[in-house]
């Protein structure tokens, strides 16, 4: 295994673009092509958090995907400890499998209902040859003791188990082989407040104990907030906005990242705050406004000037990267940006 | 008001008395109890629920997964799965009518005309095999007798109302051709088609994005304030709780734990369950990457639910009440809690 240059990312993703193709008609020919994720650029240090946020069909879950290679790229780089990972063939990729896992949103999908909790955990174990019968059967009472399970739960089915419970589940599969890397793709999306804070702090622990660097995607920026050192914010397949967790929530420059947190409802109901409605939905990544996308859903005034024109991040502040757009910024950040 | 021979009424529901002698609430929910034949015997998904809304305000109800939300909603317009689920007490008072006794026709009138419904999820409410203009004309068929020619013109409308774009070419439509956002509006225009006196909304935006699930609330509170109609908001979400409910129900295993105006309750949260709530949730202002607070253990199965506080049961401790219910009691004016001494009270409070 080879290890990752010191100080250098544990993760690297450079240009990452994931078509898929639209085919209709009789013959199935190509018609078009969904740009689910169009050029994307990412890093992620150990032990550090990236928050992945956006509405659905931005193509968050697609990126993770890409990213740990259960999509293959149409373009761009995904390097992991240095090395690049990109077009590796199946058995070259195995052991970089053992570094990189998945935590999923929905855990009753996403385990299996045939197996008990035990064959579950260990399934990981078997696949990459970790140890004998006895040593597995430890390793999985260990996984269940650290992630908050009752001792007898390896012989149950997930079924048995309630949504926090299953989520845990999921999470000491993820972890059994000691990753270095885990993307958790909306892991809390789907429960309850009290137990929404349980696996929250459970993730919380086990990155530093273990020193584990997450990629996590939620459309709720509370939590996406609480949990990261970065955020990164995405808007039909493209970044629009990248900083510190703090200044994404201080000093959002983008407006498309002003009127999500702006949407967040707060639970304070003596707070006075100003909302800012968007209209209509996320536009169809399959034919994507020319210029800038989010100005073309605002109807910004400036919108034709962006057709043809560069709209990659640039650094506006030390570590905040936001897509130089005339119609996404502010006079005086736009004159910044100049 | 009451049609029940009221000393019957009195025995069963005594504890509740006070609750609305002064009231007179469009709704008015009285021990309320709701149950569900199973193979572990009778379970009672609601164990006693009371409220009342007064017309034009909002009354949110907050509570975890399984503690009962939906089955009060259902129970109201006699929506539960039959056989298995039955109304087995309480009474439901909808403008002086008990809505337990009156005949099965007279419902029909009620449930989509006088009372609208929007539940979670968009695309199960909604029929995939015929186009929305026919579903949304249904209502206008059924409850004001208008011809198929006049009743799709007023769908039409209704789609305009919920500020669907160009409604004349959406009305054509199949459910699959629409955003998640714009099934929802869909919903929303059937259940407010006949301008209902009470909507009851059951996790309205759970589905949607945070940008859609603004764009909705701000279309519910607009519609509301036009035509003075009540809402019952159903959510998990104590942000939306607090942003669009004028009174709070915070139910916990089947029963209410507390009660009062929303600002009331989020400033002055008295039950251990309801701060528990309030204070695990991760807030924009909390320090980054510190440990939450959280509520610890789990709900009971209902077939194992205590009779006493259920909140004790919970954190695995001895209520000094033992087996007895806890009184639902008004502590300052409009602010209700349930009086367990573990939960609310002095030195439950001094811990806190």
């Amino acid at each position: 295994m080879s290890e990752a240059r010191p100080g250098g990312p544990l993760l690297s993703v450079q240009n990452l673009k994931v078509h898929f193709p639209v085919r209709s008609g009789l013959m199935l020919r190509q018609t078009g092509k969904v740009k689910a994720v169009d050029g994307v650029a990412l890093e992620i240090g150990e032990g550090e958090t990236v928050g992945l946020v956006g509405e659905s069909g931005c193509g968050k879950s697609t990126l993770a995907k890409a990213v740990v290679r259960l999509l293959k790229p149409n373009e761009g780089t995904v390097t992991f400890g240095g090395t690049e990972i990109t077009a590796l063939a199946p058995r070259v990729l195995r052991p970089f499998r053992r570094e990189m896992q998945m935590i999923f949103q929905d855990p009753v999908e996403s385990l299996n209902p045939r197996q008990s909790v035990r064959q579950i955990i260990e399934e990981p174990l078997v696949i990459h040859r970790e140890g004998d019968a006895g040593a597995r059967r430890r390793r999985v009472d260990e996984l269940l003791e650290r992630v908050g399970l009752p001792p007898n739960s390896g012989e149950k089915f997930a079924f048995e188990f309630s949504g926090g419970q299953r989520q845990r589940i999921g999470i000491a599969r993820a972890i059994a082989l000691n990753p270095r890397f885990i993307v958790c793709d909306e892991p809390v999306s789907a429960l309850d407040v009290s137990v929404q804070s349980q696996i929250i702090n459970l993730l919380l622990e086990l990155q530093s104990e273990m020193g584990i660097s997450y990629l996590f995607i939620a459309h709720d920026l509370a939590v996406v907030q609480h949990i990261s050192d970065q955020v990164a914010v995405m808007y039909l397949g493209k970044i629009v906005e990248l900083a510190s967790a703090e200044a994404i929530y201080q000093r959002p420059c983008h407006a498309y990242t002003k009127a999500l947190l702006s949407a967040i409802p707060e639970a304070d109901p003596a707070a006075e705050r100003e909302r800012i409605l968007l209209e209509g939905d996320v536009p169809s990544p399959i034919n994507p406004p020319a210029g800038s996308a989010f100005g073309h859903r605002i109807s910004h005034p400036r919108y034709e000037e962006t057709i043809g024109m560069d709209l990659s991040l640039v650094e506006i502040e030390s570590g905040h990267w936001v897509a130089r757009d005339p119609c996404c910024l502010s006079e005086e950040d736009w004159k910044k940006v100049q | 008001m009451r049609k029940e021979n009221p000393d019957k009424t009195a025995v069963r529901h005594n504890i509740y008395e006070e609750h609305d002698s002064e009231r007179k609430g469009l709704l008015t929910v009285r021990g309320l109890v709701s149950a569900f034949d199973t193979e572990r015997g009778l379970l009672r998904a609601v164990d006693g629920v009371s409220f009342s809304v007064d017309r034009g305000k909002t009354l949110g109800i907050v509570g975890e997964s399984g503690c009962g939300k939906s089955v009060t909603a259902m129970s109201l317009i006699s929506l539960l799965p039959r056989p298995a689920g039955r109304v087995l007490e309480g009474e439901v008072l909808f403008k002086g009518e008990d809505l337990q006794q009156v005949p099965e026709k007279r419902l029909h009138g009620i449930r989509g005309g006088e009372i609208g419904t929007i539940f979670q999820e968009p695309m199960t409410a909604l029929n995939p095999v015929h186009r929305i203009g026919r579903q949304v004309s249904e209502v206008f068929r059924l409850h004001k007798q208008m011809d198929k020619k006049e009743a799709w013109e007023a769908a039409i409308e209704a789609l305009r109302m919920t500020r669907i774009p160009s409604p004349e070419i959406r009305v054509g439509d199949y459910p699959h051709q629409l955003s998640g956002g714009m099934r929802q509006r869909v919903v929303i225009a059937m259940a407010l088609a006949c301008q209902p006196d009470l909507l009851i909304a059951d996790e309205p935006t759970t589905a949607l994005d945070v940008t859609v699930q603004a764009q909705i609330l701000d279309l519910i509170q607009g519609l509301q304030a036009e035509m003075g109609m009540a809402t019952i908001l159903i959510t998990h979400d104590l942000g939306v709780i607090a942003e669009n409910c004028d009174e709070v129900v915070v139910m916990y295993a089947g029963r209410v734990v507390e009660r009062a105006p929303v600002v009331e309750l989020f400033a002055n949260p008295l039950h251990a369950y309801t701060r528990g709530l309030l204070n695990s949730i991760p807030r924009l202002s909390l320090p980054p990457k510190t440990e939450l607070n959280t509520i610890p253990g789990m709900v009971a199965a209902l077939s194992e639910m205590a009779s006493g506080c259920r909140f004790c049961q919970r954190m695995e401790r001895e209520s000094s009440l033992g087996d007895e219910r806890p009184e639902f009691r008004e502590i300052s004016p409009g602010h209700w809690v349930e009086e367990c001494p573990e939960c609310y009270g002095g030195e439950a409070h001094e811990a806190a």
